[in-house]
């Protein structure tokens, strides 16, 4: 599972200076690790990795300590992200000490579709269901339009967990609303309480049901997802990859864009990353006037858009209409 | 008891004379004795469009929702939530009709009341059924039960409704003891099933001045109850879209809003119901012109009610235009949906309102069919408040197939729709069957009465 982790960010193993590593141990506290989170740098990852730890207890290693103290303790002290036994938790149970984070820079967005396609794959999904959706969107006739991409935004106050009669929609301990397909009665009050068009249900399209019989879920470490969308007659949604962040993996979509658009992160860390940059969460919200969509109705989202200002691209209007298909 | 007041009360039962007594009952319970070919084809007609309807519900749970039905992630409350919306509206005629005519001493209700309950107890029957149909998972319907959670309107609306159809029930039975009684004595030559039904049915009446008085008490603290549960049905399931987030339906108004557009379709109902059972069953006598005269007063005033909140629906956010709303309120005043709403408004409000104020009007065939209008425009009402607006939340909608844009009932839906009406009307029709569908003791009790309003109508 290490694996996983070191393959993914070879780049940024390879990029990040030792005084950015210094850096980022800061947030790293001692014995419990960031989980979930994989900002985690190379070195650390060596340090950490499962061969060292089979080896005898009494070699030590240095660590930086929250307060900016390197330490000397024993290697056994120290846990792997992965090594975290949260095999226990079930659906509803959210990873400890966690409080997910997602933050889409806007400036970035170039319509690649690539987190939609990568949502896709991960959560067996054929168009036209995207849990993932790239909008165009333009607020004022002056005013320049953009790319808008956005999951469910995993609200604080989720008006969709309130109305569901059954329980089926829930929202965890890390932040996650999770729907539990099992429970589901299919009534679709969740779909109508979502302010966001969030939610998606499954009918039972013939052609995605063949699929996920084809491809039955957790077939692969790279397609693997708790949440289970392929449940004819309930309804799914973005569940920000439960499955990953547990093995210390980002979301699908953060790892598929390929411009960085998406951030992925702890706020109890402070910390959110594209798997290539990290920022300090408060910081890059402060700095970037970051917002949350529709304030006003009182969900208190946890996804959060720093507005496209110097963007990375011009805006370029899209050369294909997308899911024409029934 | 005192000697005097059974003495008082048996002196009243005598100024009704045994054969005129007899008379009403050969003429209430006629229509159980026989039923005709025309009544047969009628029944056979009903039960060929419910098993249409079982049919399709058997088609749509068995093949895939995204062939049999035209539901999608942008509407996906169709048809089926307009009319589970519909018939929880059209139970509320029994609130109306007897109830609050009983409480408040307008006599003419007493033919009446029956015709209301057995309507009631039907629709909100067949609004269980609606609401059922729109599950995406109706094998876990139980789940409300073992996982049911408070915090859900649905729950809500789950508890009220079932409270309710428990006390329509009771409220349709208690009033039917006496009248069973009479079924057993009166129509002997009936099947022996049948006689027997009524006879268990009528747990022991025997019409002493003790039974009697139990019977009114009970009834009229049903009669109270009946009203406050009927006000609550309504209001929730105006809630149900009031709760969420989305502008279409963000409005205080909108329990009010429902609850007298119930009352009005409730009207338009009985109107109906009067219309056709005195056709059918020749009950001129007894459903007479005085009591169309009297429901097309009521329908004015249901109009007038419902056109209010009308126009503090519309009227209100029309005036801001804010941008939440105005793309909703636009297609329906002038655009695409604008023939649809302004006709529903037309027959659905604007025309009851004003028609049967002319006395004419108020004569069973063209109320009838001003009624017709209002009942099938109360259908759409409430499709044009459920559907259209959920075309147009709060982010574009954008990247999905043409299909998923405009939601259009698929012949599955339909199907299931009309089935439920025919339900409706079966229950109602073979009720009236078994059952004598006016109230005889009450009618009887009016006239004994002397009740003025009915006896010096002219």
């Amino acid at each position: 599972m290490s694996e996983h982790t070191e393959n993914s960010h070879k780049n940024e193993e390879n990029n990040t200076s030792d005084a950015n590593e210094a850096g980022r141990r800061k947030f790293l506290k001692f014995g419990v690790l960031a989980a979930g989170l994989t900002v985690v740098g190379g070195g650390l990852q060596k340090v950490f990795s499962d061969e060292s730890k089979s080896t005898l207890t009494e070699e030590k290693v240095k660590v930086l300590t929250a307060e900016g103290k390197v330490v000397e303790v024993n290697k056994n002290a120290i846990a792997h992200p992965a090594d975290n036994n949260l095999s226990h938790l079930t659906e509803r149970d959210g990873i400890p000490n966690r409080k997910f984070i997602m933050v889409i820079d806007l400036a970035r967005c170039a319509n690649a579709r690539k987190c939609v396609e990568g949502c896709q794959k991960m959560h067996n999904l054929l168009p036209p269901i995207e849990y993932m959706k790239v909008r165009k969107m333009q607020d004022t006739p002056l005013t320049s339009p953009y790319w808008f991409p956005t999951a469910c935004y995993h609200c604080d106050n989720p008006p969709c967990t309130k109305v569901c009669p059954v329980g089926a929609t829930f929202k965890r301990s890390d932040g996650i609303v999770g729907v539990d397909s099992d429970r589901c009665i299919g009534c679709k009050f969740c779909m109508a309480a979502c302010p966001y068009s969030a939610r998606t249900f499954n009918f039972g399209r013939p052609e995605q049901v063949q699929f996920n019989e084809s491809h039955p879920k957790c077939d692969t470490q790279e397609n693997c997802c708790v949440t289970n969308g392929g449940t004819v007659g309930t309804v799914s949604k973005c569940d920000f990859c439960p499955q990953h962040l547990s093995e210390g993996k980002l979301p699908a979509c953060i790892t598929a864009c390929p411009n960085g658009t998406l951030f992925f992160g702890d706020e109890l860390e402070d910390v959110v990353t594209n798997g290539e940059e990290t920022f300090r969460l408060k910081k890059l919200l402060k700095d970037r006037s970051a917002y949350r969509e529709m304030e006003e109705l009182g969900t208190k989202p946890r996804v959060y858009f720093l507005p496209p200002v110097k963007r990375l691209f011009p805006f370029e209007d899209a050369t294909k209409v997308y899911n024409t298909q029934e | 008891m005192s000697k005097e007041t059974i003495k008082k009360e048996s002196t009243q039962y005598e100024t009704f004379t045994q054969e005129e007594y007899m008379i009403m009952k050969d003429d209430l319970l006629r229509p159980m004795r026989k039923i005709r070919l025309g009544g047969k084809i009628w029944i056979a007609f009903l039960v060929l469009v419910c098993c249409a309807g079982v049919y399709a519900y058997y088609i749509q749970e068995t093949k895939s929702k995204y062939v049999t039905v035209s539901l999608r992630d942008i509407t996906f409350w169709g048809v089926y939530i307009s009319n589970f919306v519909f018939f929880v509206a059209l139970s509320l005629v029994g609130v109306l009709m007897s109830a609050v005519l009983k409480l408040t001493n307008f006599e003419w209700y007493r033919p009446l009341s029956r015709i209301a309950e057995i309507i009631a107890v039907a629709a909100i029957m067949l609004a269980g059924v609606s609401i059922v149909a729109a599950m995406g998972r109706p094998d876990r319907l139980h789940y409300l039960i073992i996982h049911g959670r408070i915090q859900s309107p649905i729950v809500w609306d789950i508890i009220v409704i079932m409270t309710y159809l428990a006390t329509s029930l009771v409220l349709l039975y208690i009033p039917l003891i006496p009248s069973l009684s009479t079924c057993k004595n009166h129509l002997t030559n009936l099947p022996k099933w049948q006689l027997k039904m009524y006879k268990f049915l009528s747990f022991g009446w025997e019409g002493t001045t003790e039974q009697w008085k139990i019977l009114k008490r009970t009834v009229k603290v049903l009669t109270v109850l009946v009203i406050p549960l009927g006000i609550s049905i309504h209001t929730v399931t105006a809630w149900l879209f009031a709760t969420t987030l989305r502008a279409e339906w963000d409005s205080a108004n909108l329990g009010a809003y429902f609850v007298s557009g119930a009352f009005l379709l409730g009207v338009s109902a009985m109107i109906l119901a009067v219309y056709t059972f005195r056709r059918a069953y020749h009950l001129e006598k007894y459903l007479t012109e005085m009591h169309f005269d009297k429901l097309g007063k009521v329908l004015v005033l249901m109009a007038l009610i419902y056109g209010y909140f009308n126009i503090n629906e519309f009227l209100v956010p029309a005036y801001k235009m804010s941008g939440l709303v105005s793309d909703k309120l636009k297609n329906l005043f002038n655009g695409e949906e604008a023939m649809f709403f302004w006709s529903v408004l037309l027959f659905g409000i604007i025309l009851p309102a004003i028609l049967p104020l002319f006395k004419q009007m108020r004569k069973p065939l063209p109320l009838t069919l001003l009624s017709l209008g209002v009942f099938i425009a109360g259908w759409f009402k409430r499709y044009l408040i459920v559907i259209p607006g959920q075309a147009d939340p709060y982010l574009p909608i954008q990247n999905v197939p043409e299909s998923w844009k405009h939601y259009s009932p698929s012949m599955v839906e339909w199907t299931i729709v009309a089935a439920s009406f025919a339900a409706m009307m079966l229950i109602v029709t073979l009720f009236s069957k078994y059952f004598p569908i006016i109230s005889v003791w009450e009618v009887a009790e009016g006239r004994l009465e002397g009740k003025e309003e009915i006896i010096n109508y002219k």
